[in-house]
């Protein structure tokens, strides 16, 4: 199809045609991500092999001191009067060591088992009474063996910085080049190398709090860390994939994967409902407020405005309480209807439950949309509707036939971004049911409960299943990342579009 | 004709108006009802009837004098203190992870963007089982500084909207200022900074707020220790079946005491949301 063919479509067909070329394209798209993926494993490779070419060959170059400094950190610079540069890579090495040796390798030895002797009950020595000798702890073993990879890797990358600036001194130094003073090498941190500055403190805490947690959770899920295996009183071990066999292996009697079918199912409508409810009904209120002739708009917005600014557990406390059988919209449809009512809405029936937690989501979810949409809406060119008006188009056809399909157009990275965040809602199903009504038939979770829910309960409910969470945790990351992937190759479409014309 | 155009214009209007009134109304009517219970002075703890019979200001008095069980006043402290804390660590390290990423060219830079990209798709809480087990054995867990340090701690990786700030203010700016002798450090604090106080302001208050909002972190790190709860966790036990009969309306006037302040900082920010979220997505 030319440009010009394309540009005659309207935004309906314009997005078929980009999601069915999207589609037909998908199979040579995976064939290139694999192959750029071959790509770059080949130069991660050849990186590392070049890389240790350069190692080697810094070495062979290199006078005696700087072959002393793959050895002993930091020798080439201290002879070269960087005292304070080759002391700082000494206390390193030091430091790392003094860490092996009283810390990482009891840790590292047995990570590959986790832990072998058990915990066991001793007859102490006055014969009466037992205690516990303690064995190994598999968590901790887990989490430190980790922890020492990840150190092991820095000091590493260390120890390469440290031959590096070996040779370079002892070059400059032969060349006849100024050697830097540590108070010049720090100035420069503040200029050329500022990135290193400004980066080091956050990548840390990220290092620390995000990406090791991140790395043992995904190790937990090849694991057996469940109800039956917990430290320090037994032992766990790898198990391979078995928890993601458990989770789809849908046989007679397995509990687990029926829970997974069936929350899995009810995620994805709760999600597809939550996201399209919201984002119809928000805009329609939008248009609304942004007519033309319509007074007090601030008024207005503010009104809706206002719902997302109570922080959200006040909220859906607030309404899971109304929503009692004795609560304020029980008490309200009793006054209107002159009799005793009294809905169970959030725990006899799961359909009854389903809608209303959808329902309150709606309440909840529009204001975010009045807000977000209220610009684009602006942005329509008024000529359209006017045109429309004239053509004899009532408001309902044109919002169908014009803004709905430009909305789509321009908000379509918005509505999946959406459609993941309410595959995440924790907050809405949590405080609202949390989970509720339970039921006896699922494994640990309730009718309402979405998988993230159920991550949660199993975590920090009754039972730990930390293997089940980790696994389901990483289906979901699966999930929301493949979507996120189709969203960015969507906007860059968008954006090559925009070159184009 | 005209005439008939007119009179339907503005039926369409008085329609528009008496539907939004009815929404307005539905979508307020529960805080409403949140305000109003907070100052019911009717006897009993559990609401019956929508409007209350009396007012005053009986549930304030006794959150804050009846202390023993649950220690609300204790609860807005920390609560505070936490925020001020991770509000000032959040709001540097957004700022300085943004700055290298939208000014600073370096090796891999690409890369850690990605990274930090993918990073943000994992739930959340799906790594808070390894941070417990991490802050217990720095012995740090029911205290104050593990809340500090997890709410700051990721900080880093919301960089995004704070760089697409920066990537709007013209490069020209930062050469002139190279050609004249400053430093990278010297560019960031004298010419980034100083324009780009929208985007501060925005980082501050969201960071600010998010303490305030938060639970389930909380919740987790700080079990069973109620002296050391916030007001999201706190507000939320007085909901447990020990609580419930007894504590109902003082939850309502507790909520009313987080929720004011948080709003109007909410309000106060609500431009700048608007503007964050759709220069990253909308734009397209």
């Amino acid at each position: 199809m030319r440009y010009i063919d394309y540009m005659q479509l309207n935004p309906f067909q314009k997005i078929g045609y980009n999601l069915s070329n999207f589609f037909k394209k998908l199979p040579s798209n995976i064939a290139r991500f694999f192959k750029a993926l071959g790509k770059l494993i080949v130069g991660f490779f050849v990186g590392i092999g070049k890389g240790f070419a350069n190692y080697g060959k810094r070495f062979v170059k290199g006078d005696v001191f700087v072959k002393l400094s793959y050895l002993i950190f930091g020798v080439s610079n201290m002879v070269r009067g960087q005292i304070i540069k080759g002391l700082l890579f000494l206390v390193t090495e030091a430091a790392y060591i003094c860490f092996m040796l009283f810390f990482g390798i009891n840790y590292i030895s047995k990570f590959p088992t986790l832990g072998t002797v058990e915990t066991t009950e001793k007859l102490s020595a006055d014969g009466f009474t037992y205690e516990t000798v303690y064995g190994d702890n598999s968590m901790l073993i887990l989490l430190y063996g980790v922890l020492v990879i990840v150190v092991t890797i820095l000091v590493f990358a260390i120890y390469l910085a440290n031959t590096k600036s070996a040779f370079k001194v002892y070059e400059d130094k032969r060349d006849g080049k100024k050697i830097l003073s540590f108070r010049e090498e720090i100035k420069q941190f503040f200029d050329e190398r500022f990135h290193i500055t400004l980066m080091s403190v956050p990548c840390t805490l990220i290092g620390c709090f995000t990406i090791l947690p991140l790395i043992f959770m995904i190790l937990i899920a090849f694991t057996n860390y469940d109800n039956a295996h917990q430290p320090p009183g037994n032992l766990f071990t790898w198990v391979g994939l078995k928890n993601f066999a458990d989770l789809v292996s849908v046989t007679n009697g397995a509990t687990k994967a029926k829970t997974f079918v069936n929350l899995a199912e009810w995620t994805v409508v709760w999600a597809i409902f939550a996201t399209f409810s919201n984002y119809i009904a928000g805009m329609i209120v939008a248009l609304m407020i942004n007519k033309k002739g319509i007074k007090l708009k601030a008024l207005w917005r503010t009104l809706f405005v206002v719902v997302i600014a109570v922080p959200q557990f006040v909220s859906l406390l607030l309404m899971s309480q109304m929503l009692q059988e004795n609560g304020a919209v029980n008490q309200f449809l009793s006054v209107i209807t002159g009799q005793n009512v009294a809905i169970k809405f959030l725990n006899s029936s799961a359909l009854v439950a389903r809608v209303t937690v959808i329902v309150v989501n709606i309440w909840i979810g529009i204001p975010y949309t009045i807000l977000i949409t209220s610009g684009i809406l602006m942005n329509i060119p008024a000529d359209l509707y006017e045109s429309a008006t004239i053509d004899g188009a009532g408001p309902v056809k044109s919002f169908m036939k014009i803004t709905l399909p430009y909305m789509l157009f321009v908000t379509t990275p918005y509505l999946i971004t959406s459609f993941i965040g309410n595959i995440n809602n924790f907050n809405v199903i949590y405080l609202l049911t949390n989970g509720g009504p339970s039921t006896e038939e699922y494994y640990n979770a309730g009718h309402t409960d979405i998988l993230v829910t159920w991550l949660f309960k199993l975590t920090m409910g009754q039972t730990h299943d930390y293997n089940l969470a980790a696994a389901i945790g990483i289906l979901v990351f699966i999930v929301c990342a493949t979507l996120s992937l189709i969203t960015f190759n969507l906007t860059k479409s968008a954006k090559d579009e925009e070159a184009f014309s | 004709m005209i005439k008939s155009y007119k009179l339907r214009r503005s039926l369409a209007n008085a329609v528009i108006y008496i539907i939004l009134a009815v929404l307005g109304i539905i979508w307020v009517a529960p805080l409403a009802y949140l305000v109003m219970q907070s100052f019911s002075a009717d006897p009993g703890a559990v609401p019956q009837t929508l409007i209350p019979e009396t007012f005053g200001f009986n549930n304030y008095v006794r959150l804050f004098t009846e202390t023993e069980s649950l220690n609300f006043p204790r609860w807005y402290i920390n609560t505070f203190v936490v925020a001020c804390f991770s509000c000032v660590i959040s709001t540097i390290s957004v700022l300085m992870v943004a700055y290298a990423f939208s000014r600073l060219r370096f090796k891999s830079r690409k890369k850690f963007i990605n990274i930090g990209m993918i990073l943000g798709m994992f739930p959340g809480f799906m790594t808070m089982i390894a941070i417990y087990y991490l802050l217990k054995a720095m012995g740090l867990t029911q205290t104050l500084v593990a809340l500090v340090i997890c709410y700051s701690a990721g900080a880093g990786l919301g960089f995004q909207i704070s760089k697409g700030f920066f990537d709007t203010i013209p490069r020209a700016l930062d050469e002139a200022a190279t050609i004249d002798g400053a430093t990278k450090n010297q560019v960031f604090w004298k010419i980034i900074l100083p324009m780009s106080k929208p985007i501060v302001v925005y980082t501050v208050l969201t960071a600010f707020i998010g303490p305030w909002t938060d639970f389930i972190l909380a919740k987790i790190i700080m079990g069973d220790k109620v002296d050391n709860y916030t007001v999201a966790i706190g507000l939320q036990k007085m909901l447990d079946n020990d609580h419930l009969d007894k504590w109902f309306k003082r939850f309502l006037s507790g909520s009313v005491l987080v929720a004011v302040p948080v709003t109007l900082l909410f309000l106060k920010m609500q431009n700048y949301y608007v503007e964050g979220v759709t220069a990253g997505g909308v734009k397209g």
